[in-house]
């Protein structure tokens, strides 16, 4: 029986008047990859920063790891130790080192010894093949090395489930694939829960236990991911497919 | 122009010239230290102290230190509020100083782009630790350039200490005129005083805006 990790039920989200999220239901097991894909503006990342209260939603249920969410910023500031994300432009913080940056977390937010998270910090860097990079600046790497910094300082928290939004967008072709890599991995070897926005169709076929396809803030299908790419159930996403193929 | 016209008020010139570089040292120092709580104030959204703060910043950036100070002198010891010259100027630079301070401040603060607020937030970073890591190293930094702009504008602003009869350049200068008639000579030295204090300056500052920036973001 696998367990369940995240539970949504009837997410709703608003703009003003507009509503930008209907209705949104899905659950995810542990250990799988959700890969939420759509047309730009149909809010897979709205709805992923929704998760981590990065975005307010009016009404609806998030339930993490069995117990439900109460949409508080000091609840959600612990569930953002659990909850790690990587954003599409990288933001690491530019006047700490590399190291600094992936050690703020564990030390100053959660209190973890200094000595212990740098080991492990450093094994880390050493997964992604930065570690020389360890007392550089952000300034002096390259977009993919930063990215790969990203989840890294994500993962010094040691969260049971990751978000990412769009995280090679703003990459140079050549840069992507080791960002890919590395989530792949992530999936592969460790088991890592996570959810995962992306334009890249060939990552997401080879990733994707699920899919959630959207189209203006609904979700059209939720389709395991192989039967999703070979025959998705709605004409919508069929056409989506095809117009992704060159 | 006569060069022994000036050198004979030289010594008065150079009192003049202590006067004016410590009453700017200390006035500007305080309105940092007053700028900077003001500006904490406001970026913790302090209630009700809050709102003091702010209407403080408009009055004081909205009035003219010259009248700042005719209140200060003059009107105060109607309600019984005695004040020296020196202690009256000091005050009133570091109340105008400090208004413009808080600006530069808060425009540093509130520079920093939501992406990073967001990627601090997202590993459960509290507003606290937040401000403490981030906000608060990332927007001294970009604060820099209106707080050299303001240092220059006080030390400028001093001049007007010559209305409350502080001995300070300009003061001196006025009175030597007043006295001697030799208004050329007087206002050339008065000139390259202040030039003095404030080429050099504004170099440095200048010098410290890109540093400092180079330190923090690396461009």
């Amino acid at each position: 029986m696998t367990e369940k990790i995240l539970e949504v039920e009837d997410l709703n989200k608003f703009y003003g008047n507009k509503q930008v999220l209907h209705d949104i239901s899905f659950s995810l097991n542990k250990g799988e990859v959700l890969t939420l894909l759509g047309p730009s503006g149909s809010g897979k990342s709205t709805l992923l920063r929704c998760l981590n209260g990065l975005e307010e939603f009016k009404s609806g249920t998030i339930i993490f790891e069995g117990k439900k969410v109460i949409p508080t910023a000091k609840n959600w500031q612990q569930l953002r130790q659990k909850i790690g994300m990587v954003f599409q432009s990288y933001d690491l913080f530019p006047n700490m080192t590399v190291l600094e940056n992936i050690l703020l977390g564990p030390v100053k937010v959660q209190k973890r010894p200094k000595a212990e998270v740098e080991k492990e910090a450093k094994a880390l860097l050493k997964r992604v093949h930065l570690e020389q990079y360890a007392n550089s600046y952000p300034r002096q790497l390259s977009g993919g090395q930063k990215q790969r910094i990203a989840i890294v300082r994500a993962l010094a928290l040691h969260p049971d489930l990751m978000l990412f939004d769009e995280v090679t967008a703003s990459l140079d072709p050549e840069m992507v694939r080791g960002v890919l890599e590395l989530i792949k991995q992530l999936s592969d070897e460790d088991h890592m829960t996570m959810i995962i926005v992306t334009h890249e169709m060939n990552f997401a076929k080879q990733i994707a236990d699920q899919v959630l396809f959207l189209e203006n803030g609904t979700i059209v299908e939720d389709t395991p991911g192989k039967e999703f790419f070979e025959h998705p159930k709605t004409k919508r996403a069929e056409e989506f497919l095809e117009s992704m193929e060159f | 122009m006569s060069w022994a016209i000036i050198q004979q008020s030289l010594p008065q010139f150079v009192k003049g010239f202590q006067v004016t570089v410590w009453m700017s040292f200390v006035g500007i120092i305080g309105a940092m230290v007053v700028g900077l709580c003001c500006s904490l104030i406001q970026y913790f959204h302090v209630p009700v102290i809050d709102k003091i703060v702010s209407a403080y910043v408009e009055l004081a950036r909205n009035t003219p230190l010259l009248i700042q100070l005719f209140f200060l002198y003059y009107a105060f010891p109607v309600i019984g509020l005695k004040m020296s010259a020196i202690t009256c100027g000091l005050i009133g630079l570091i109340f105008l100083g400090g208004a413009y301070m808080a600006e530069a401040f808060t425009g540093g603060f509130d520079g920093i782009s939501k992406n990073q607020i967001e990627s601090g937030e997202a590993i459960g970073m509290s507003k606290w630790q937040l401000a403490r890591y981030v906000v608060f190293p990332q927007g001294f930094a970009l604060s820099v350039p209106a707080i050299a702009a303001n240092i220059i504008f006080l030390i400028k602003e001093t001049s007007i200490f010559s209305v409350i009869a502080i001995p300070e350049l300009t003061n001196t200068a006025l009175d030597l005129i007043g006295l001697y008639y030799h208004s050329n000579e007087y206002l050339f030295v008065l000139v390259i005083a202040y030039a003095i204090i404030l080429i050099p300056l504004s170099l440095l500052l200048t010098w410290l805006e890109r540093r400092v920036r180079y330190g923090t973001f690396g461009d």
